[in-house]
């Protein structure tokens, strides 16, 4: 330790009407591991796509200088040649081909004509001997489980040289056990020189391995924490992540009016479509009356939306049992189309991927969960459809040209208004909202919390799912916490503090 | 030890359903279908479908692509080539100019694929009516007759052409069986010596049960059909090409690295893209080389006729398509291997001529091949959805 | 004023290209474009095309697919309409109604296997295209068609509104009346609901139109069908072929651009995830857009039928080809969520056009292929580059 390895000096990267990262600076000092941390959408993946080439050089501004030397990256292979190797979230393996030859695709061993297999099962194997994993590099992707396969990245990593190793959520996907593994494992490579940075949300993981943390607020560095100098608690560095005043960025709600129980389940169970012994929600119990906002708390993986989808009409998983009862009468929901008979809507986190219909205009996509209310015979009153498309938009104060823009056209909180709509022109009892103000910025997100009260205010119950702890501790009534599948938590708003969420799962 | 029986067993499904189909029609022919002629007329009937079925594979590696062009591509590659040796090309020049043009046309409909993203289907549906009418075009609706003796006798011109005999056998093929023998022998020595090598420096290897399995297969296989071509004439020379293509393809997809990259598109084209790997570039070269396995075709259909007729090449591509289907190869892309459409390619045509020996009707026919790609393909689709 | 002009025509490209065409082929033919025999001919020889590519058009919407069957089908469904009615010598109205069975028993197999058992449709109906067509050349018994078709068939398909009129002759030349009367009510309609539907908006308090450009598109709409009307009359009159072709249209028409079920179709090309989590159900209308083909294949079937007055073993050669083709110059995503009846219209008249022109021209029927092929491909490289951001692997 002690080198200055990485330096990322003023990087500065747009995109079309947003500022990812604003002037932000890093220092990395080798054999070290340093930790990126922030909320939801503050710039960390951003800032190591910068680094690993996957934004090439001139589409942001500022310098990475790696061991003295200013980088301009073109591509991925640019940095993995100068041994910045990125792992991603989403795992980028092939299900149907073999450990081996995932681990080494891109990076052949032998020539382009000639591959040589048995030096790649052999070096593969002993890569995999070094993540610690027991399994032959001649099994398939698909046979073995997420957990091992987070290993097998990193094992792939390895197999580059890779003397800079980046890793993004690198334990959002596993268990317990699995997590401490691959951060031991981490701690072994630092032992042989080998320097990362990992971005991660487990705060007490994030406390157990690293040495430096830095903190990502809205694109801009705000502090760096040093293991030797100051406090790493996780406390601390929520207090970093966060520190925007809390006064005033939520609304205030006057007169709150809780009603009776609208909705209740009771030990609800869910398991994987895919892999059909994974319990994605375990025997949660949880309600939401009339006139209250609820928030569930947790992190990624938590099983949060599989939860909600899995109420919506089964949406979502496989083999769900439990009870679900809506004003106190237990019900059967065959499918979706039934869930919003029944006066349920929910929000998906993904307005792009499936929440709304990009290509179409703002009206279609409003009035698509109740269409059928605005024909006669089957046919569109459309004078009527643009009347409604038109009284959301001023409602919710979307801001665009027509409501016959396409949807896709318009920013991220003016779509994530369009898919609220949507949802009310449904005319539910209960919403539950999907990471509702994800990617949107602060003017914006004020917008749809007056929303959400509005409609709290007008008797409805809205269940709001959120990453984002101030977000939850400012909008809810009652926070409810869920860590891998199980209900780990439940206070009232005015008794929960970050502090108290956080210790919830930690300590489950 | 059960368990490796099971896995051999899954690995080798379409090698039974083949065993099992020829089983089939040998009682329902009484025995005529592996008559040596029948054998023999199965190979060199069957030689385009092959070779087609080799590109076409790749093609549906990258994620169940297609290419709908390819017989009419062979009509025109073909027509091209007779029309060149009748005005006195020399037939290197002809053979030549007919695999540039194969190359040419690949090319041009890769290039819509790759870098525009037009949907194959689409791209190459354009191109199958394009040049069947540009076949018709060019060889105005008449038949060319190719007289070069040089070019039928390398590409089995007239269904009649087989290596000699060197060591007059008379009615048994001496050379045929010998090459048979030859062959297997020298499989059979390079696999041991692969696996004792990699014995020798450590590396894993697959269980023995499966390697003798294996080596056992192939010999038997291998020497039947040499046995039975040895009865009746020897080797026809266009199964000198089919081997030629099958073995470099079958290497290319093994064990070079743009095979590989095939498999990897079409089983996460995203983390491919992740691992550096231009996959424009794939798709490019899947649909250039369909052209140029689509000219070799084109060769030797022409040759076997000994002519180009306008109206070669029709239903080429069903032949090749549900070849690499029943042969494995995935509706999504992602798995197959070349072995796969061989052994498909060979089911299909066993049923083929097993119906024509009984004297089935040549249109059900096309329905019986229309219905075993639907079930080949329903039989993959849902056994993957199982598994998983 | 430079930007409207610069809007209305992107609009309305494909309908541009389609005059620039006719005027093309016009000058080449010295005039025998225009005739009225080749307005007829239009009709008559594409009808089939027309009800075809709205089948499929149904299909592309919801993202990009096809049916490679239709043509073989066509054959298969006439072999058995044609036994039923010629061989077993019964009533026309029960081989209509065994080709509609069949059809819907065809559809319904099809649509299961593609929207529940997940094949992708381009195996599928390549599948049914090899089958299919083999199927009904066995039926054959070595025969290269059946027929003739009862008189009565034929006619419903093929024959001319009788002159309810009195068609008068003016110069020699025989008019029918009823063609130009036909021709000049339906003209009065549109004038009167295009002018109607813009009143309504404006009590109403809506958005509409400016006059100028209401009366520009009434102009051009009844000089369009007067052309028709008038060419018509002096052909002989309005074909069955044009009724059929011109009750399907309006249906479909009307479907997907009126009714909530057609809009579906639209939204799940558009993605299919947010439609079915909009509670829409979006397997069911997979299955739908392929029973429909299918018994939109056999009234196009029953136009072939009528048009050759037999069944033949190579009814329905190219059909898929060209109901394709007509979708996708006719604006037709080719990846789903986009295209019109209208558009699909113009595209098919663009092809009928083209091959009528061509004809005329005495070029070669190979070389016709080629340019079907060059235009197929063009134009879908037209529709991607125009809509880049919507082109994703």
């Amino acid at each position: 330790m002690g080198n200055i390895i990485l330096e990322m000096k003023n990087i500065t990267k747009e995109f079309p009407g947003v500022k990812a990262l604003d002037n932000v600076n890093l220092v990395v000092e080798e054999g070290e591991i340093h930790a990126l941390v922030g909320e939801n959408g503050a710039g960390k993946s951003t800032l190591m796509n910068v680094l690993s080439g996957i934004y090439p050089y001139g589409t942001y501004t500022g310098d990475i200088v790696y061991k003295g030397e200013v980088c301009k990256f073109q591509k991925i292979k640019d940095s993995e040649e100068k041994g910045i190797v990125i792992i991603h979230q989403e795992l980028a393996l092939i299900p149907y081909m073999s450990i081996g030859e995932n681990m080494f695709l891109g990076n052949e061993q032998g020539s382009k004509a000639r591959i040589d297999w048995d030096k790649t099962y052999a070096e593969a194997d002993k890569y995999l001997k070094t993540v610690g994993l027991a399994e032959s590099s001649r099994t398939l992707i698909k046979d073995i489980g997420v957990g091992k396969q987070q290993l097998v990245e990193i094992a792939k990593a390895l197999a580059k040289h890779a003397k800079l190793l980046i890793l993004d959520e690198p334990t959002s996907s596993l268990n317990e056990t699995d997590s401490r593994a691959l951060l031991d494992l981490l701690l072994e490579f630092k032992k042989q020189g080998m320097t990362s940075i990992i971005i991660s949300h487990k705060l007490n993981e994030v406390s157990y391995v690293a040495d430096k943390i830095t903190v990502i607020r809205d694109g801009s560095t705000i502090e760096t924490l040093d293991k030797n100098v100051d406090d790493i608690s996780e406390d601390r560095i929520i207090k970093g992540m966060v520190g925007r005043e809390m006064t005033d960025r939520f609304p205030k709600r006057n007169d709150v009016h809780i009603g009776d129980i609208a909705m209740e389940v009771k030990d609800w169970t869910v398991y994987h479509p895919q892999f059909s012994e994974r319990k994605v929600v375990d025997g949660v119990s949880m309600n939401v009356r009339k006139g209250e906002v609820v928030g569930i708390a947790g992190l990624m993986g938590a099983g949060r939306t599989e939860l909600a989808m899995s109420i919506f009409g089964k949406a979502y998983g496989t083999n769900i049992s439990g009870q679900l009862f809506l004003n106190g009468q237990e019900v059967q929901l065959k499918n979706i189309k039934d869930a919003i008979k029944h006066k349920l809507a929910y929000v998906t986190e993904d307005r792009k991927g499936n929440g709304l219909i990009l290509s179409n205009p703002i009206k279609v996509n409003t009035t698509l969960a109740n269409l059928s209310s605005l024909t006669s015979h089957r046919v569109i009153d459309k004078d009527k459809e643009y009347l409604v498309a038109e009284d959301y938009r001023d409602k919710l104060k979307t801001k665009c040209p027509t409501v016959e823009q396409n949807v896709g056209n318009l920013s991220g909180g003016n779509q994530q208004k369009v898919l609220l709509a949507k949802w009310m022109f449904a005319n539910p009892d209960v919403l539950i909202l999907d990471e509702p103000t994800r990617g949107i910025d602060v003017g914006a997100k004020y917008e749809i919390y007056c929303i959400i009260n509005d409609l709290v205010a007008a008797g409805k119950s809205v269940i709001m799912i959120s990453s984002e702890l101030p977000e939850v501790l400012g909008m809810s009534d009652r926070i409810y916490v869920m860590n891998e599948g199980k209900m780990v938590g439940e206070m009232s708003g005015a008794e929960a503090s970050q502090e108290s969420i956080m210790s919830c799962i930690l300590k489950s | 030890m059960g368990s490796n029986i099971g896995n051999t067993l899954k690995k080798y499904t379409m090698v039974i359903a083949l065993v099992v189909i020829v089983g089939i029609f040998y009682i329902g022919t009484e025995g005529t279908i592996l008559l040596p002629q029948n054998v023999n007329n199965l190979l060199s009937q069957n030689a385009y479908v092959f070779i087609l079925a080799t590109g076409m594979l790749l093609c549906i590696l990258t994620g169940g692509n297609i290419d709908l062009s390819v017989g009419s591509v062979v009509c025109f590659v073909g027509g091209l080539g007779a029309l060149l040796m009748s005005k006195g090309y020399n037939v290197v020049i002809a053979v030549i100019a007919m695999l540039i043009c194969g190359i040419l046309i690949g090319a041009w409909q890769a290039f819509w694929v790759a870098y525009i993203n037009v949907p194959p289907f689409i791209a190459t549906l354009a191109g199958m009516y394009a040049f069947r009418g540009l076949s018709n075009v060019i060889l105005d609706g008449h038949v060319v007759a190719i007289s070069n003796t040089t070019f039928l006798n390398v590409f089995g011109g007239g269904a009649d052409c087989y290596i000699p005999d060197f060591f007059g056998g008379g009615n048994f093929n001496i050379t045929c069986m010998l090459a048979g023998v030859i062959g297997v022998a020298i499989f059979v020595i390079n696999e041991l010596r692969a696996r004792i090598s990699a014995k020798r420096k450590g590396y894993s290897t697959t269980s023995s049960f499966a390697f003798i399995v294996k080596l056992v297969l192939v010999s038997v296989v291998v020497l039947y059909m040499a046995f039975k071509l040895a009865g009746y004439k020897g080797i026809p020379t266009s199964l000198i090409w089919i081997i030629v293509v099958v073995l470099a393809y079958h290497y290319f997809t093994t064990k070079t690295t743009m095979g590989r990259y095939l498999y990897a598109v079409g089983g996460n084209e995203k983390a491919t893209q992740l691992s550096g790997i231009n996959t424009k570039k794939v798709y490019f070269f899947a649909y250039t080389n369909m052209g140029f396995l689509t000219a070799i075709a084109g060769i030797l259909t022409v040759a076997r006729a000994t002519n180009a007729q306008p109206t070669y090449g029709m239903f080429y591509e069903m032949d090749a398509i549900g070849a690499c289907f029943i042969g494995g190869a995935s509706a999504y892309g992602g798995t197959g291997s070349v072995f796969g459409a061989i052994v498909g390619a060979l089911l299909m045509g066993v049923i083929n001529q097993g119906m024509s020996i009984m004297g089935v009707d040549a249109n059900y026919q096309k329905v019986v091949k229309g219905l075993v790609l639907l079930f080949a393909v329903i039989f993959d689709v849902v056994s993957k959805r199982e598994k998983k | 004023m430079g930007d409207k002009v610069l809007k209305v025509l992107k609009e309305n490209t494909m309908l541009i290209v389609l005059v620039a065409v006719v005027l093309f082929f016009n000058f080449t033919t010295k005039g025998m474009m225009l005739q009225p025999s080749q307005f007829n001919a239009l009709i008559t020889q594409n009808a089939y095309v027309y009800v075809l590519a709205t089948g499929m058009l149904m299909c592309m919407l919801t993202g990009g697919n096809i049916d490679l069957s239709c043509g073989s089908f066509v054959c298969l469904v006439g072999v058995i309409g044609a036994k039923v009615m010629v061989e077993k010598q019964m009533p026309v109205i029960v081989g209509v109604l065994v080709m509609l069975i069949v059809g819907v028993i065809y559809g319904a197999l099809l649509g299961a296997i593609i929207a529940y058992v997940n094949i992708p449709p381009w195996i599928a109906t390549l599948a049914g295209f090899l089958a299919l067509r083999g199927w009904g050349v066995a039926l054959m018994n070595g025969a290269s068609n059946i027929s003739p078709l009862p008189v009565s068939f034929s006619t419903a398909f093929t024959g001319k509104l009788n002159d309810l009129l009195g068609g008068p002759v003016i110069g020699g030349v025989q008019y029918n009346m009823t063609s130009i009367v036909v021709g000049i009510i339906i003209s009065i309609v549109a004038v009167f609901l295009l002018l109607n539907g813009r009143a309504t908006k404006l009590k109403k308090g809506y958005q509409a139109d400016s006059l100028l450009s209401v009366v520009v598109k009434c102009v051009v709409i009844t000089a369009a069908i007067m052309l028709f009307a008038y060419k018509l009359s002096l052909a002989g009159g309005i074909p069955f072929a044009l009724l059929w072709v011109a009750a399907i249209v309006v249906i479909y028409s009307f479907i997907t651009s009126m009714t909530d079920f057609g809009r579906y179709f639209y939204t799940i090309g558009g993605n299919a995830e947010a439609t079915r989590l909009s509670g829409i159900d979006t397997k069911k209308i997979m299955f739908i857009a392929y029973l429909n083909m299918a018994v939109l294949t056999v009234v196009s079937a029953f136009l072939t039928m009528g048009r050759f007055q037999a069944a033949n073993s190579t009814a329905g050669t190219n059909y898929e080809m060209d109901a394709i083709s007509a979708c996708v110059v006719g604006g037709v995503s080719a990846y789903g969520g986009s295209g019109t009846v209208f558009g699909m219209i113009i595209g098919a008249t663009l092809i009928g056009v083209i091959n009528l022109g061509m004809s005329l021209m005495g070029i070669d029927a190979n070389w016709q292929k080629v340019v079907k092929g060059v235009v197929l491909l063009g134009a879908v490289v037209f529709e991607i580059l125009n809509n880049k951001k919507n082109a994703v692997k």
